[in-house]
């Protein structure tokens, strides 16, 4: 545990200024991008006048340096600005009821990730070498190569129009049935790679000397798989929560969108469209700070579950 | 190259892609029909003998669209895989883990930057933002009318957006190898002799690690092709009439046309859902081929 205390250090530290970086270009890409955003918000028929004088008030006319300078000042005063779209309504107001959605639908979907990946990793490791394994496997890779995009309507077709189970959009919270067709969207792409790994890590752990040991002692198959091999090779599966994360985010942007579900992929879609830069450069940051500390705390995992692994200053050469 | 064609799997996978990019790259050719021709008397028709994939709502051929489509993600992809994938990646992980210091701290340090970003809403936003700006340059219109490549300021507002986020995983990967291989003797034998540093990249170190770039880049073929089309979907790739898997996804999904006509949605899902699954399979077989030592 000897370099880990400097490394996260230094890591935090960078963490600002990798913010300070986003914030500048997806302010620029704001600022400059064509498309009033006012104007998209004010409708097609609106008074010129009022416009100018909206304009003013939002310090929308000022020169670009300006306009950021401001913005870093509130945002280190902790606002995040108005809304654009949502008049007289803060951004942070509008964000975090969404995030809470989504991170609510992300944990649902997380967790059947691992709950079906896992075993399957497991049962083909154990079965390798017969059909079941590459079959296993390959009916979720398969299902992790279908987009979001594709597998939504499909399963609108399905259970919607053709067996009528499920309503066709909506959001009514984790113990409605509406939840299972994003929970669903977005954990079925995920399966296969936790599935690839369990399996990896399993094989790996069959061949060491203690499961024979524990085999050779007479226990039951059951007791070594369960005590002796699952354990280990369960702990390098901690890592790569942090790289469905980035999946899950992915998906929810076409789940949410599709199925009209509050969640900060819908506002992603709802705020590109109508050029709200204030959420747009709120959004950028909320989930540019969320992938730092994701990679920060998975870093900070390796170490701890394998202590093998140091972050040393690297030398060269 | 032999170890591949004896896995069945991946010749299937193989043949599919080849397919693809043949219809796709020769799409005037082998489609039937113009993208944009309407027949307004078969409007959503189902499959038929003179339309084999049935039409779509504006009485276009489904089947030609298709072809057309393809011929977006091949470009797409060949592009990326060109900008991103060679000359970024491997040129700036060559020169990072062979020149080291500051170069090496520069170039990863900017690679942690576009690592650490979620990749596809920044994508959404540089497409959605620059990307309008971009298509407005009238050199670029001009390339589209010289070549005859409809839809060319999209695929280089998208190839070039994409190129951005898709090169550090590699560049990684090279660094790595290049920062092992550097101190193997036959490399230290070549600079005593005084070979140049180019001789000593490209002679000693780019075959060694072309293994590497190959699986690499085959690992992340699917996941590009993959992005060109929810950048579509989200209105912010390839722009109509110019075809795109992407669009008619978007098209196809809704949910009145879904209930009227399912082929609509079923007929370019179908396609690309076989060419990511492709795609991952060629990338897991060459991986298997390429790098035995990692099983």
């Amino acid at each position: 545990m000897q370099g880990l205390l400097p490394y996260v250090v230094r890591r935090l530290l960078w963490a600002p200024l990798i913010l300070l970086a986003v914030s500048f270009i997806a302010f620029a890409i704001t600022r400059f991008g064509p498309g009033d955003p006012l104007r998209v918000a004010m409708g097609q028929y609106s008074d010129p006048v009022a416009l100018e004088r909206v304009r003013h008030e939002e310090g929308l006319d000022k020169p670009f340096f300006e306009q950021y300078g401001i913005y870093l000042k509130n945002l280190a005063h902790g606002k995040l600005g108005e809304s654009l779209t949502y008049r007289n309504r803060d951004v942070s107001e509008v964000i975090f009821p969404r995030i809470w959605v989504s991170a609510r639908l992300g944990l649902v979907a997380l967790l059947i990730i691992f709950a079906v990946g896992v075993p399957l990793g497991i049962f083909a490791a154990l079965r390798q070498g017969t059909w079941a394994d590459p079959f296993s496997i390959s009916v979720f890779l398969f299902l992790q190569s279908v987009p979001v995009l594709i597998t939504v309507p499909l399963m609108l077709l399905v259970f919607v129009l053709k067996l009528h189970w499920l309503p066709a959009a909506g959001w009514g919270g984790l113990f409605d049935k509406r939840i299972v067709m994003p929970a669903l969207a977005l954990s079925l792409p995920g399966i296969a790679g936790i599935a690839r790994l369990t399996r990896a890590t399993t094989l790996s752990v069959l061949r060491e000397d203690y499961v024979r040991t524990a085999r050779a002692k007479g226990l039951h198959e059951f007791t070594v798989i369960s005590r002796h091999v699952v354990r280990n090779s369960l702990l390098p599966l901690v890592t790569v929560v942090g790289i469905s994360l980035a999946t899950l985010v992915e998906g929810a942007f076409f789940a949410e969108t599709l199925l009209g579900i509050p969640g900060i992929g819908k506002l992603t879609f709802d705020s590109v469209q109508g050029r709200d830069y204030n959420i747009i450069l709120a959004l950028a940051l909320v989930l540019c700070s969320a992938f730092i500390i994701a990679n920060i705390v998975i870093d900070i995992a390796y170490t701890v579950i394998d202590p093998r692994v140091r972050y040393e200053r690297q030398r060269l050469g | 190259m032999r170890r591949l064609l004896r896995k069945k799997i991946a010749v299937g996978a193989l043949l599919f892609i080849g397919v693809f990019y043949f219809c796709g790259l020769f799409a005037p050719v082998v489609a039937p029909h113009s993208y944009t021709d309407q027949n307004l008397d078969a409007v959503n028709q189902g499959p038929s003998l003179s339309h084999p994939l049935g039409t779509d709502s504006l009485g276009r051929d489904m089947l030609s669209r298709v072809i057309w489509a393809s011929r977006t993600t091949a470009m797409v992809t060949i592009a990326t895989l060109l900008t991103g994938g060679l000359v970024l990646a491997v040129g700036l992980g060559l020169l990072a883990g062979y020149a080291g210091g500051k170069v090496d701290t520069a170039i990863m340090r900017v690679g942690d930057v576009f690592f650490g970003l979620p990749a596809l809403p920044m994508l959404i936003m540089i497409n959605a933002t620059v990307g309008a700006r971009v298509r407005g340059w009238g050199w670029l219109g001009a390339i589209e009318r010289g070549l005859r490549i409809d839809g060319f300021p999209d695929y280089v507002v998208i190839f070039g957006a994409l190129s951005l986020f898709f090169w550090v995983g590699g560049a990684r990967i090279i660094r790595s190898q290049v920062l092992a291989l550097r101190e193997t003797e036959y490399v230290t034998a070549a600079r005593a002799m005084g070979a140049s540093t180019w001789r000593i990249i490209g002679q000693h170190l780019l075959p060694n690690v072309s293994n590497i770039v190959i699986v690499s880049l085959s690992a992340s073929l699917g996941a590009i092709a993959g992005t060109e089309i929810m950048l579509s979907w989200f209105g912010v790739g390839v722009q109509p009439p110019t075809p795109s898997f992407g669009v008619m996804l978007f098209e196809g999904g809704s949910i009145r046309t879904l209930q009227a006509n399912p082929h609509l949605l079923l007929v370019p899902g179908a396609i690309v859902a076989g060419l990511i699954f492709s795609f991952n399979l060629l990338g897991d077989a060459l991986t298997d081929v390429l790098t035995p030592h990692a099983r």
